[in-house]
């Protein structure tokens, strides 16, 4: 071996790597290896929340260790095995990945946290928290790796994660939510693979700063413009852009809660980044061809969205209207492909994350405390649930865009771009459908909220008398706790447990509201990074452009 | 199935193959074959031995429930791309050492205990579809 007549050191990474690149590598390593641990732990369900979300928290912390490695000295990149493009694989992240990477996971802790009082032990035989461990692996491996295949691998990882988790129950409406959501989502990812192939045809390389630094290059004598276009449909439909977004109102509202809120949470917003990164970072020109095509779909998402948010009478449908909105906007920001606008999308991305997870789990919260998830069948939480509703009435706000709330300055960043670009009516179409969400969850609060229970002592039959297409089976899937506007009782920590996350992640909300000016400088620096990617093309090859 | 020829044949066919599949999966470093592979060939001679037994004595051989062996599995190789951290090289880069055994050298990687990793990976996974496929048939 060593008497190799090549020279391995063209093709090998010779000097060590510094303890803090390990920081790009080590939250998908740490999240596969307690997937491993949980799995190979399946008879011990007692000790499976207590690890996951250890874990979880450590997770937590590695990004955040990221976001100041990568603020200090720009993108991080580790060589599997030391060997470089165009033969290895890359881990590169810069401030795009590790954002989104940090936001995804504070949201997984909540939703971990929570889970310790929602997830049963059945729901833990079955396997939940390994495959919510192996979700986050594929979810931080997508936000952090450097090569577009691997980037397939790990959507592929995540997408099998999300429908183990999407069937536990194994109830009817669960497989058919899973049958729709499962097949679209294959289509998609087939379509991303294909491009893939075609792209690798094309450039003889899977590196996302190999494929940046060469796509200018083979602009006028390769057909980029297809590949992009492939892109573009195969990620906006992961993302659920408009015409391509029906399995997810289909699917979200049919799993375990904290499943729906960790998919709100992270998944549609992996189709985001991966729009960004294709879009912005590999294939700019052609994505300016197509910004016509992203900002009419944009603004179809935006309105169509909020209109069936609108028309929903189920709570959980409602948000996953909701998410579809936030989509829309989004892609506004991906349509006019300015630094401004990309930032604003990456805010608008943090946002969503916290708010649409705390979303859900209030919403959680709130169907077990009404025994309904129909928002008419509900009533007077605001008299017996005072915490909860002030949580929620300020998630509402974030998530209509309301200051001084997280949802307030993305919006301004994404409408002060358009106009900057003169697409008046794409600010129009975002003020619009914050106006049209604005009155979807008012209406939400003012029925399920704040109209007063008819009959104040629930459980007497009264909400039951008032369900309307709900069946017994969907009923018994919610514990009858007692409502917690009064003390706790004894033996009820559950219930504050599962409070908790909510009320931080709204807290969060609310710091971003106040104090936004860190998130949208580091929102620039990752929008002019992926804008002009010299620096993550540089992290990889080592300083020359 | 209920079969003297096959309940007489299975112990020498599945010994036989979960042999072949260790061969497969240590020849694949060098060669055609691997952990993947060999994960397979050992996963059709546990479904002979259930189609032979039945369900129930397969998981009896396992000892251990196959997604446990997966989850071991998926340490392994988790691990072995984390040793790289002791020597200061990248995540996943191949560590070797050539102990000489008995006046053999034999070397030794962490390429190939992720391998092992994969097989493993296989073996459960695999396994667990196969089994519970073959007990959905015994039910019927």
């Amino acid at each position: 071996m060593a008497s190799s007549p090549i020279d391995l050191s063209l093709a090998l990474v010779t000097a060590a790597p510094d303890a803090a690149d390990w920081l790009v590598v080590l939250p998908v390593a740490l999240c596969i290896a307690t997937g491993a641990l949980l799995t190979m732990l399946r008879g011990r369900p007692a000790l499976q929340g207590g690890l996951a979300v250890f874990s979880l928290a450590v997770l937590v912390l590695l990004n955040i260790g990221l976001v100041s490695h990568i603020s200090a000295s720009g993108p991080v990149t580790m060589m599997m095995g030391r060997w470089l493009p165009p033969f290895g694989i890359a881990f590169t992240a810069d401030m795009a990945g590790a954002l989104f990477s940090l936001s995804g996971s504070v949201v997984a802790l909540a939703a971990g946290v929570y889970s310790l009082g929602d997830i049963n032990e059945k729901g833990r035989r079955h396997g939940f928290y390994p495959f919510l461990m192996l979700l986050m692996a594929g979810v931080s491996g997508a936000f952090l790796t450097g090569d577009i295949f691997n980037l397939y691998v790990w959507f592929e990882v995540l997408l099998i994660s999300s429908f183990g988790l999407m069937v536990i129950g194994s109830e009817d409406r669960q497989i058919d939510g899973a049958v729709k959501y499962g097949f679209l989502n294959l289509v998609a990812t087939t379509l991303f693979l294909i491009a893939t192939g075609f792209l690798y045809g094309i450039f003889g390389t899977l590196n996302m700063a190999d494929i940046a630094r060469k796509a200018a290059g083979f602009s006028g004598t390769a057909p980029l413009m297809t590949l992009a276009t492939l892109y573009v449909f195969a990620f906006g439909m992961k993302a659920a852009a408009f015409p391509v977004n029906f399995w997810l109102p289909a699917s979200y509202h049919t799993p375990r809660i904290v499943v729906s809120a960790l998919f709100a949470g992270l998944l549609t917003k992996v189709g985001i980044y991966a729009l960004l990164r294709t879009g912005i970072m590999l294939f700019p020109a052609e994505r300016a061809g197509l910004s016509g095509v992203i900002a009419t779909v944009a603004v179809l998402t935006i309105i169509s969205g909020a209109l069936g948010a609108l028309a929903q009478s189920d709570m959980r449908r409602l948000l996953g209207y909701l998410v579809v909105s936030g989509i829309g906007a989004m892609l506004a920001g991906l349509s006019l492909g300015t630094v401004e606008a990309v930032a604003g999308t990456i805010v608008y991305g943090v946002h969503s994350m916290l708010v649409m997870g705390a979303l859900y789990l209030a919403i959680g919260l709130a169907g077990r405390a009404a025994g309904t998830f129909e928002i008419g069948g509900a009533g007077g939480l605001w008299q017996r649930q005072l915490p909860l509703s002030a949580l929620t009435l300020v998630l509402f706000f974030a998530v209509s865009g309301l200051p001084p709330f997280s949802g307030f300055w993305p919006k301004l960043m994404l409408v002060k771009a358009a106009l900057a670009d003169g697409a008046g009516w794409l600010a129009a179409a975002l003020l619009i459908g914050g106006f049209l969400t604005t009155i979807a969850t008012g209406r939400f609060f003012l029925i399920a909220y704040w109209r007063p229970s008819s009959s104040p002592q629930r459980g007497e039959g009264g909400p039951k008398g008032r369900m309307r297409g709900n069946t017994g089976s969907e009923l018994a899937e919610i514990p009858p706790y007692p409502p917690f506007g009064h003390l706790l009782p004894a033996g009820e920590k559950g219930q504050a447990a599962a409070l908790l996350p909510v009320a931080l992640l709204t807290l969060a909300s609310i710091l971003i509201g106040l104090y936004p000016e860190p998130l949208i400088a580091a929102a620039k620096t990752a929008a002019e990074g992926l804008v002009t990617p010299s620096a993550y093309i540089g992290s990889v090859f080592g300083g020359e452009p | 199935m209920n079969s003297l020829i096959l309940r007489t044949i299975a112990p020498v066919l599945v010994s036989l193959m979960v042999l072949f599949s260790i061969f497969v999966l240590l020849r694949g470093h060098n060669e055609p074959g691997g952990g993947f592979i060999g994960g397979l060939i050992a996963v059709a001679a546990l479904s002979i031995y259930g189609i032979a037994f039945g369900v129930g004595a397969v998981r009896r051989a396992l000892r251990f429930h196959p997604a446990t062996i997966a989850g071991a599995g998926l340490m392994l190789a988790t691990l072995s791309g984390l040793v790289s951290a002791l020597f200061g090289a990248p995540f996943m880069t191949g560590l070797w050492v050539t102990p000489v055994i008995f006046g053999t050298e034999i070397p030794l990687a962490t390429v190939m205990s992720f391998d092992i990793g994969v097989y493993l990976v296989v073996v459960g996974a695999i396994g667990a579809v196969a089994l519970s496929l073959e007990e959905e048939e015994d039910d019927a």
